[in-house]
């Protein structure tokens, strides 16, 4: 019951306090939505590929590039203008009408018969992912093309049929070798919900800063010594300032998955499953920052040390990139950090996974936090004892 | 205040060491109900450790407390609920009104309901805060920080009080009034336990005073008796005009008095108990001629006891 007390007065001040708030709902809110309106949602139909090409009706491999990659390519994904002369699309890539362009020259058939030319992709700095995206699906035609060169080359040289012969018989010969995506397509969070995520679980660290320093900032005060002369038992003191960062921590976090679900569109996963997560997490943050809390002299002190402490854990952990995509060292060190496995967690309820999908997870996250937790319940045991 | 009544609090050989340094060593006493103990010292002298075991926020390495019957440790919610404790620094949260203030201690001591708001009350216009019960306590002068710092202490009606320097950075007239509450307290029954560096509210306030030095208790007694320990010589100065050498040796030869100085118009005698030797000193002086002019006792007060025990001053 003193602990119930304490909590609501801790949570009492925290609202009157401004910075809880700030740090807790709106600050996370507003990065989430800004990260995700800067950078476009594929899967969400939120980005368009405007292509150029020139030259695909003056050349054979032209009508083949049409046919073999334009006509597969993805309505919703890209836009495809014909310039009539790389002048044109030159100036339509630097007024970024398109944002690169693919280029046939006019000899590209005969270069390409003497076992040669050239296909020139324009690209101009102000979209660079889009250039590498025509880079990209130019050097795939060019490879499938050399392909066709070098067997035909070896075919004639094995003294076969006819150049043109071997060359649509190659060309019609269907690929054996195939790439399935088996699941970054089911596993991975879609861009609003990641940086929805992300930004939650990094200012977590934040928000329950507030709890679990409060036993420093009543040191401070002179207020503990009065706590401690209550009929209270002391251990209920270190419990109400655990409550209290444990109910802004998972109030945050679900005002959070509210807010973002409505306003950007984010999708978190079975609620059994985000929920386990949450409480997982919120129980981990508080007990990473209660140790570094037990560590510091005073209250400011504590502050800056858990503000260090979560910049870095958040940066490691992925919350503001996937780390999967980074180093394989800096994947591994991720492991260490409640903010990967949170993500990681609700990367496999993104699949449609259930509550058991999300248990691994939950289960790494209570781990740190009945670590973590367990010393620093010893260590305030001390700072109750004046 | 009853002395038959048994003590509400008991101290009995008490010890707190930190490390090598003994911080309390074997304190001992006791307080009535309606009594009013002072604990003087200099700083360091162990009177913030000696209330802290009382108020049952540190553990005696040795020695017990009790209180109205309670053994006192730190997890004694019964003995608890019987002290009042008012510590040296103010201990408010600022960011909460004085009301709340109240309240949330109030319900920390198990108080509830109508009980809470009519103590929460009681207390603001006990303090005089009752004006400014819903603003926040940080934008109180430092005087009403001390009045609720006080009041907390007093919401539910303790039966041992514990003021650890109330009075420090208050207000001539705050502090007169904290003074005239604590005599009304503890003549309604209420024991309380007093530290100040302030001479005076000893001397105001205090039935019985035990002065500690280097965690030990020197002395103990009523003002009184700890003066007499001091040997009891009063100082007396008498204005006089004409025959002042003749009423110096008449004087000299009074049992009461033990030395005396003649200047131009006075003479200082250093007597024992004037009070009760005036008339005869004051006589023997008029049949030598000599007129008197002026009479000013000097009695030995607290300030010179202190420094005769502990050979420090008392704000040392």
């Amino acid at each position: 019951m003193a602990a119930v007390l304490i909590a609501i007065k801790d949570l009492r001040l925290r609202l009157r306090d401004k910075s809880a708030i700030t740090l807790g709902l709106i600050a996370p809110l507003g990065l989430a939505i800004i990260f995700s309106l800067i950078i476009p949602d594929v899967s969400a139909g939120e980005f368009t590929m405007e292509l150029g090409v020139v030259g695909i009706e003056d050349s054979e491999l032209g009508e083949v590039f049409e046919e073999a990659v334009l006509d597969d390519l993805d309505t919703a994904l890209f836009a495809v203008t014909e310039f009539d002369t790389e002048g044109q699309a030159q100036t339509a890539v630097d007024r970024l009408d398109v944002f690169a362009v693919i280029a046939f020259p006019p000899d590209i058939d005969k270069a390409v018969a003497e076992g040669g030319g050239e296909i020139q992709v324009i690209t101009t700095n102000e979209a660079p992912i889009s250039g590498e995206i025509a880079l990209s699906i130019a050097r795939q035609f060019a490879g499938d093309v050399s392909g066709v060169q070098l067997s035909v080359a070896v075919a004639l040289f094995a003294g076969g049929a006819d150049a043109e012969s071997l060359a649509a018989l190659t060309v019609d010969t269907p690929l054996r070798l195939e790439v399935v995506d088996l699941e970054t397509g089911d596993r991975q969070l879609d861009i609003s919900t990641f940086f929805a995520a992300g930004m939650a679980v990094f200012f977590l660290f934040f928000t329950v800063q507030f709890g679990v320093s409060g036993l420093i900032q009543e040191r401070t005060d002179g207020t503990l010594p009065r706590l401690l002369a209550s009929p209270i038992h002391p251990a209920s003191i270190i419990a109400g300032k655990g409550l209290a960062a444990f109910v802004l921590g998972v109030t945050s976090m679900a005002v959070l998955i509210t807010a973002t679900s409505w306003q950007i569109g984010a999708r978190w996963g079975n609620p059994v499953g985000v929920g386990m997560l949450v409480v997982a997490g919120v129980a981990s943050a508080i007990g990473i920052m209660a140790v570094i809390a037990t560590l510091a002299r005073t209250a400011e002190q504590a502050s800056n040390i858990q503000s260090v402490v979560a910049v870095v854990l958040g940066l490691l952990g992925g919350s503001f990139f996937p780390v999967s995509q980074g180093p394989a060292i800096l994947s591994k060190m991720a492991l260490a950090t409640p903010h990967a496995w949170f993500l990681r967690g609700l990367g496999d309820l993104a699949g449609g996974g259930g509550p058991s999908a999300a248990m691994p997870s939950t289960i790494a996250l209570l781990m740190f936090a009945v670590a973590t937790g367990g010393v620093a319940a010893l260590r305030m045991r001390s700072m109750v004892r004046l | 205040m009853d002395p038959s009544a048994p003590p509400l609090l008991n101290c009995s050989r008490i010890r707190k060491t930190y490390g090598d340094l003994v911080a309390v060593d074997d304190v001992s006493f006791h307080i009535s109900p309606g009594e009013t103990y002072g604990l003087l010292g200099p700083n360091g002298a162990g009177k913030t450790t000696v209330i802290s075991m009382i108020a049952g926020i540190l553990d005696a390495d040795s020695g017990k407390v009790w209180v109205a019957g309670e053994p006192m440790h730190p997890r004694a919610t019964k003995a608890k609920t019987a002290v009042g404790y008012v510590p040296q620094d103010i201990a408010l949260y600022p960011d909460l009104t004085a009301c709340e203030n109240l309240m949330f201690f109030g319900r920390l001591v198990g108080l509830a309901g109508s009980t809470l708001k009519k103590r929460t009350k009681e207390v603001l216009r006990l303090t005089g805060l009752s004006d400014r019960a819903d603003d926040r306590t940080s934008t109180f002068s430092g005087g009403m920080k001390r009045r609720l710092n006080i009041g907390i202490g007093l919401i539910h009606q303790p039966r041992l009080l514990i003021l650890d320097e109330p009075t420090v950075g208050v207000d001539p007239q705050s502090r007169n009034a904290i003074l005239e509450s604590v005599d009304t307290m503890a003549d309604e029954g209420m024991a309380v336990l007093y530290t100040t560096h302030y001479m005076e509210e000893a001397e105001r306030l205090c039935d019985r005073i035990g002065i500690i030095d280097d965690g030990k208790i020197v002395a103990e007694g009523t003002q009184r008796e700890l003066i007499e320990k001091l040997g009891g010589h009063d100082k007396l100065h008498i204005g006089i005009t004409g025959y002042g050498l003749p009423a110096a040796n008449a004087a000299a030869m009074l049992d009461c008095v033990i030395r005396v100085s003649l200047g131009d118009t006075a003479m200082e005698l250093i007597v024992r108990d004037a009070r009760s030797s005036l008339a005869e000193i004051v006589n023997t002086i008029v049949e030598t001629g000599a007129e008197i002019t002026g009479i000013e006792i000097e009695e030995p007060n607290l300030e010179a006891v202190f420094l005769h025990l502990t050979g420090k001053a008392l704000r040392d």
